[in-house]
């Protein structure tokens, strides 16, 4: 991707270029509890950002805070220019697409009905619902005639997570949300579909906000990596920025990550 | 013929009890689902005000139906037709696991697809009605056969204040101490509870099934 992308404050203020900006930022839950404080950020267009860190340490708020699941408190979160409390939450949130963890399929839907019910509900001609779905799912390795009829529980965990991201593709969002939907598939599986997101990454030129709490998946998958920590943004790094780091806080991340290496590749 | 011999009563009087059963028991449980269904929703989105709610039904649920029928006795327009005031005591009796069912299969939509669902840009009716409904329904149905099958047996009693059915040969089966007249109420009605309850079981089944 771009070189120009890794500043950690766009050095353009462009806002064509600028798919998703967070303007001092803070959320607070109910019990004043603040989980997001003075988040500052730009997500440029057709990026791929990762929000990496820890359990609890805010990533998840800040991704439902782009598509309005959670609303800041304080501060603007702008999208596609505009401050999304000025959009119609539905439209800003099929202007989105959305993958999570458990993919969140609707068991009672076939694959099939997963993927269109969105394209559905716009009113899409049946042709081409029908034609749609067989292209994302072709996208995300899953043969149309082979997986369109089954249900959820007739899934595979790594298939339920190519349909939960076709389903997030099916009305062509030019922005992605997607939180930590490799987290619960094991190691071959992750590869696999980490594997293939970096070539649907390639074809489809998205901006994909990417919550992950692995190191590994976000120096491999990411342009930039956001490192959030206790509700605050330490910084963005592109990823061999990240791996040079001196800052204290992205430390014991890389330190983790070189361990992991170590142990697989003594003195290397 | 025999079976009516044995129970001592005129087979057409029996016929017109039994339907009439039938309607106080077919009305009541419209009733009960037109405004159940909708009050377990709207718990569904306050929960504040479940406790309210479930626990008004509870109470409704522990006064003695008898007893029930004779307090609404006195209430002015309820009061001046039986069959109305069996239909609205009846209503209320079961109202309790229509709407708790409801709420209990709404709110146990699995989080991840709810909120898929939401995220997705859904809106609150296309959620209830594409999601929620479809994935609480075989709970939703559960709670209507178990409101079914007790007011079926709830409405026995609604003879004692003259609005008919079954309960009138039980009554006067008692007065009469003629236990073939008690049985002739008693056995259409366990009959009819029986096959509401089976007709239901195998709805709901076929739910369970629908939904994959």
């Amino acid at each position: 991707m771009s070189g120009g992308w890794v500043a950690c404050r766009p050095a353009m203020s462009d806002s064509a270029a600028i798919a998703i900006e967070f303007v001092n930022v803070h959320y607070r839950t109910n019990g004043n509890r603040e989980l997001i404080s003075g988040l500052n950020l730009a997500i440029h267009r057709g990026e791929t950002l990762m929000l990496l860190g820890r359990s609890g340490s805010g990533k998840t708020t800040t991704l439902k805070l782009i598509n309005r699941l959670l609303s800041a408190t304080e501060g603007e979160v702008r999208v596609d220019g505009r401050v999304t409390t000025e959009w119609d939450a539905i439209r800003l949130r099929r202007h989105i697409g959305y993958a999570i963890q458990e993919a969140g399929l609707f068991p009672h839907y076939s694959v099939e009905e997963n993927v269109a019910l969105i394209p559905r509900l716009e009113g899409w001609e049946p042709a081409r619902i029908r034609s749609r779905v067989q292209e994302v799912l072709h996208l995300v390795g899953l043969p149309f005639d082979q997986f369109a009829l089954r249900y959820p529980d007739q899934l595979s965990g790594g298939q339920r997570q190519r349909v939960g991201l076709a389903r997030a593709l099916a009305a062509d969002p030019q922005i992605l949300l997607m939180d930590e939907p490799f987290g619960a598939l094991d190691p071959i599986t992750r590869a696999e579909l980490q594997q293939e997101f970096l070539e649907l990454k390639q074809t489809l030129s998205k901006t994909v906000v990417f919550v992950t709490h692995d190191v590994a998946e976000a120096l491999m998958l990411g342009d930039r990596i956001a490192l959030i920590d206790s509700g605050r943004l330490i910084g963005v790094f592109a990823p061999t920025e990240f791996l040079r780091s001196t800052n204290p806080a992205v430390q014991p991340y890389v330190n983790a990550f070189r361990a992991g290496r170590q142990i697989l590749e003594p003195g290397g | 013929m025999p079976l009516f011999a044995f129970f001592a009563v005129d087979k057409r009087q029996m016929l017109t009890l039994t339907l009439e059963h039938l309607g106080l028991v077919g009305i009541s449980m419209l009733i009960v689902v037109a405004t159940g269904v909708p009050l377990g929703i709207l718990l569904s989105r306050r929960p504040g005000w479940k406790g309210v709610v479930l626990g008004s039904t509870n109470v409704i649920q522990t006064v003695p139906s008898l007893a029930l029928f004779g307090l609404l006795l006195p209430v002015p327009w309820l009061g001046a037709r039986a069959d109305r005031l069996a239909i609205f005591a009846l209503s209320l009796y079961a109202l309790l696991p229509v709407v708790r069912n409801t709420y209990v299969g709404i709110t146990g939509v699995d989080p991840p697809v709810r909120e898929a669902a939401v995220g997705m840009g859904l809106t609150q009716w296309q959620l209830l009605w594409h999601v929620e409904l479809p994935l609480a329904s075989h709970v939703i149905l559960a709670g209507i056969r178990t409101a079914t099958v007790i007011t079926v047996g709830v409405a026995t009693i609604a003879a004692a204040i003259g609005a008919g059915g079954l309960g009138e040969f039980i009554f006067r089966g008692l007065a009469m101490v003629d236990n073939r007249v008690i049985l002739a109420g008693a056995v259409p009605a366990a009959v009819m509870a029986l096959s509401a309850d089976l007709l239901l079981g195998l709805l709901q089944r076929t739910l369970v099934r629908g939904q994959h």
